[in-house]
């Protein structure tokens, strides 16, 4: 991966608290997985950014790498790879997720 | 394309390859051969985090996971976990 596509990366995953790249937007989802990874994060009530990566290829393939993680969504909390849907919903119903989000 | 009795398979051989000792169940979750859920038993889960168990996961399957498969909702867990039940 070029360093100029990293540096974008690392803005947005640095630049937020909790950051999300999922499949369209909060307000419009793509896809079901990103959508329920939205609705935890509402319902925890924590401010997120995201990016849409299906609006940027370069950066949709420069995540996965970044990562070493082939799916999405993906959510990163103080510039931290925390997981998908998967890791973030068991991180949910286990009350992981709200104490490292209000930790 | 890989049809999807080709792919099971080949999932299925891969993970083995990878946890020789895996239980694995595969389940076509829409029925259009890119949807997969995988539960995965294996003591080579054992001492690592959920997000290192999924990326051994991943990372057997290497490229099937940039074309074939679409999505992949994954449960990992040991076989003392399984016996908790």
């Amino acid at each position: 991966m070029d360093e100029s596509l990293r540096t974008r990366i690392d803005a947005l995953v640095k630049g937020n608290d909790v950051f999300l790249f999922m499949k369209g937007s909060p307000g419009a989802p793509q896809c079901g997985f990103s959508a329920r990874v939205v609705d935890v994060l509402e319902d925890v009530g924590v401010p997120f950014a995201s990016f849409n990566i299906l609006s940027d290829a370069d950066i949709r393939q420069g995540v996965k790498d970044y990562a070493n993680w082939p799916t999405f969504p993906q959510l990163y909390v103080k510039g931290e790879f925390v997981g998908g849907c998967d890791i973030v919903t068991e991180m949910y119903a286990n009350g992981e997720l709200q104490s490292l989000l209000k930790g | 394309m890989m049809a999807n009795a080709n792919l099971k398979s080949e999932m299925e051989r891969r993970i083995t390859a990878a946890l020789p000792d895996a239980r694995i169940e595969l389940r076509d979750l829409t029925g259009t051969n890119d949807h997969w859920q995988a539960v995965i038993v294996s003591a080579g889960f054992e001492g690592k985090s959920p997000v290192a168990r999924q990326r051994a996961v991943f990372a057997a399957l290497g490229e099937l996971m940039n074309g074939p498969i679409h999505a992949l909702t994954l449960k990992t867990l040991t076989p003392a976990q399984i016996n908790q039940g």
